[in-house]
């Protein structure tokens, strides 16, 4: 039985967007929906084309299957299945199922009377990826601006474009985004460690309160944010992460040429510092 | 149509400054209380303050002053103490880690050896304030989660700064003071030992890192969701599951097939947390000490493409390690 002991009170109907009653249904744990339907099929269309693109490549070893995008010459033209078309495809199947997921996760959402965050929070890592794979590759005129679907050739496009602008920790959007990542993760293990250490006290001692939590933290650094803000701060920072990642790739080439160390000489250069 | 959605405090309740829970002594040497934020009130509380100090917070604070001085008067230094070029330059300012020929021996001050000591202050800085997040812990009655997770971090900050400098043989391994200076140490790390993208400990880091934001998003977004029915109560819905969980449990499970508990969520981001600076401390200590050329050794081990001979690796004849 796929149903949790107290699942069965939630599973109503209604709450769709889109073909009413017609996809209203779960199987095992999953609602479908139609963008249930949807996601399968983006994904499964998808994942085929992956599977020919790595039969036409020259191997099976997973970490080194590489589906490259269409060389620049194709601006931004549809290319060769063989040539670039397949990565075409995969791309806009890629988008079909991550947006038919979010609707999906939306049309979850209205069932459980809950609020729209976490769609609204995938949305800004589908955002990320589109900036990657169709805003600035449109914005600098080729598909073949964007990166490969492969495990260690996604990584050599990171390693070789970062290169391209010779210093890429340079860029003050990426400054952004790294800081964002780090301070992510440095609250996370705060509050999973907070939560984990006032419900698992050493052993013999009751359980604690949310008062000792906020002590805890106004005895280690001044300040605590509170059972609410923590969440509040915690998605802030994580879509902050992701946000800045993708303004730190849609600048590079778009609005900036040149290497990233150079950018910051209107600072060297200001007026202000006499002899 | 339209509908509440949690995004900030609309109306701020004011009461008396909570000065946190007696117990243990725990309360002997917490300050008075701040103030209030209304700013700070918007997203979380707005009561600032009390602090604990206690002799380890004392002796990390005036450590931890100690570092920041002499890496700032270094910098100062290095710009002949002009003010208005040390704000100009203060991003590329650096105190740099001695010169390879020192080894481990202790430098001249002004080659290295303001370095050392600044990193020896900086060190018993970090400790401390580890024993203050054990201690208090202790103090109240609590688990030691949040000291474990910090000693994830001092982990890889002593790696950086101390075990593999040691292993290396010489001081000059260390990464120097500086906002840019630390960049480029970054880089040229990388490339000096083959790219470190094709290290795997660093993988593995770069995917905890990528996880756990992915988590805090995910966690921070549903538990908004459901605040609606109380799920802000985090320990209460621990304790005795409500209704706000079972919705936020139900969500996952309707979307991706499984979900967590509202204590399991927490286990999760937590080890997620810790395994980031975990996996990229082994990382950065196995380079240079067993492996010379990430590469290299990924060609060896099957998971990097041979490039031809005129990229310039048709010289090489060493190996990875």
């Amino acid at each position: 039985m796929a149903m949790l002991s107290y699942e069965r009170k939630y599973r109503v109907r209604g709450g769709t967007l889109i073909g009413g009653d017609l996809f209203d249904f779960w199987v095992g744990p999953f609602f479908v929906g139609f963008f249930g339907v949807a996601t399968i099929f983006f994904a499964a269309l998808g994942t085929v084309l992956i599977f020919w693109g790595a039969a036409l490549g020259d191997t099976w070893n997973p970490w080194l299957i590489n589906i490259a995008p269409p060389d620049i010459s194709y601006g931004l033209g549809l290319a060769p299945l063989a040539d670039g078309g397949l990565w075409q495809i995969i791309t806009v199947c890629a988008h079909g199922a991550f947006i038919a997921w979010a609707l999906r996760e939306v049309e979850i959402c209205r069932k459980l009377g809950i609020g729209y965050h976490v769609p609204i929070a995938f949305g800004v890592a589908i955002f990320a990826y589109s900036t990657l794979t169709v805003f600035r590759p449109m914005l600098m005129g080729a598909w073949g601006h964007a990166f490969p679907y492969g495990i260690f050739s996604h990584l050599d496009w990171v390693s070789n474009t970062g290169y391209q602008y010779l210093h890429f920790h340079y860029n003050p959007a990426h400054m952004l985004a790294v800081s964002f990542f780090f301070t992510t993760v440095l609250a996370l293990s705060l509050h999973g460690g907070l939560v984990l250490s006032a419900t698992n006290p050493p052993k013999g001692k009751e359980i604690l309160t949310p008062d000792h939590e906020d002590t805890f933290f106004r005895d280690f650094v001044g300040y605590s944010v509170g059972t609410l803000g923590i969440h509040r701060v915690g998605l802030l920072l994580a879509l902050n992460a992701g946000f800045w990642s993708a303004v730190c790739i849609i600048i590079s080439g778009p609005l900036w040429t040149k290497g990233w160390p150079e950018w910051w000489n209107w600072w060297l250069d200001l007026p202000i510092w006499g002899n | 149509m339209a509908e509440y959605q949690n995004i900030f405090t609309q109306v701020q309740v004011r009461g008396p400054a909570e000065l946190g829970v007696a117990g243990g002594g725990a309360e002997l040497g917490r300050s008075g209380a701040g103030g209030f934020s209304n700013i700070m009130g918007w997203i979380g509380n707005a009561q600032i303050g009390p602090i604990y100090l206690g002799s380890w917070g004392l002796i990390s604070l005036v450590t931890g002053i100690i570092w920041f001085n002499i890496v700032g008067l270094s910098m100062l230094a290095s710009v002949d103490y002009n003010v208005a070029q040390f704000i100009r330059q203060l991003f590329w300012l650096s105190l740099e880690p001695p010169s390879q020929s020192y080894g481990l021996s202790i430098p001249p001050l002004h080659d290295g050896g303001w370095f050392i000591i600044a990193g020896f202050f900086l060190l018993i800085s970090v400790c401390t304030w580890w024993i203050r997040t054990y201690t208090r812990a202790t103090a109240l009655g609590m688990g030691h989660h949040v000291a474990w997770a910090f000693a994830a971090a001092i982990w890889l900050f002593l790696v950086l700064g101390l075990i593999r400098p040691i292993m290396m043989g010489s001081w000059s391994e260390a990464v120097p003071y500086g906002i840019f200076p630390h960049l480029d140490w970054t880089t040229a790390f990388s490339l000096r030992y083959g790219n470190l993208f094709y290290n795997p400990f660093h993988a593995l880091s770069i995917t905890f890192l990528y996880g756990a934001t992915m988590l805090f998003a995910m966690h921070g977004a549903t538990v908004l969701a459901i605040t609606r029915f109380g799920g802000d109560r985090e320990i209460e819905q621990i304790v005795d599951r409500g209704t706000a969980y079972e919705r936020g449990a139900l969500f996952w499970r309707w979307t991706m097939g499984f979900n967590a508990t509202a204590e399991g969520i927490h286990r999760w981001i937590w080890w997620f947390a810790i395994l980031t600076p975990i996996t990229g401390g082994i990382g950065i200590l196995l380079t240079g000490t067993v492996v010379d050329n990430w590469y290299l050794w990924a060609v060896e081990h099957g998971f990097a493409p041979q490039y031809p001979a005129m990229l310039g690796y048709g010289g090489y004849t060493g190996t990875g390690g």
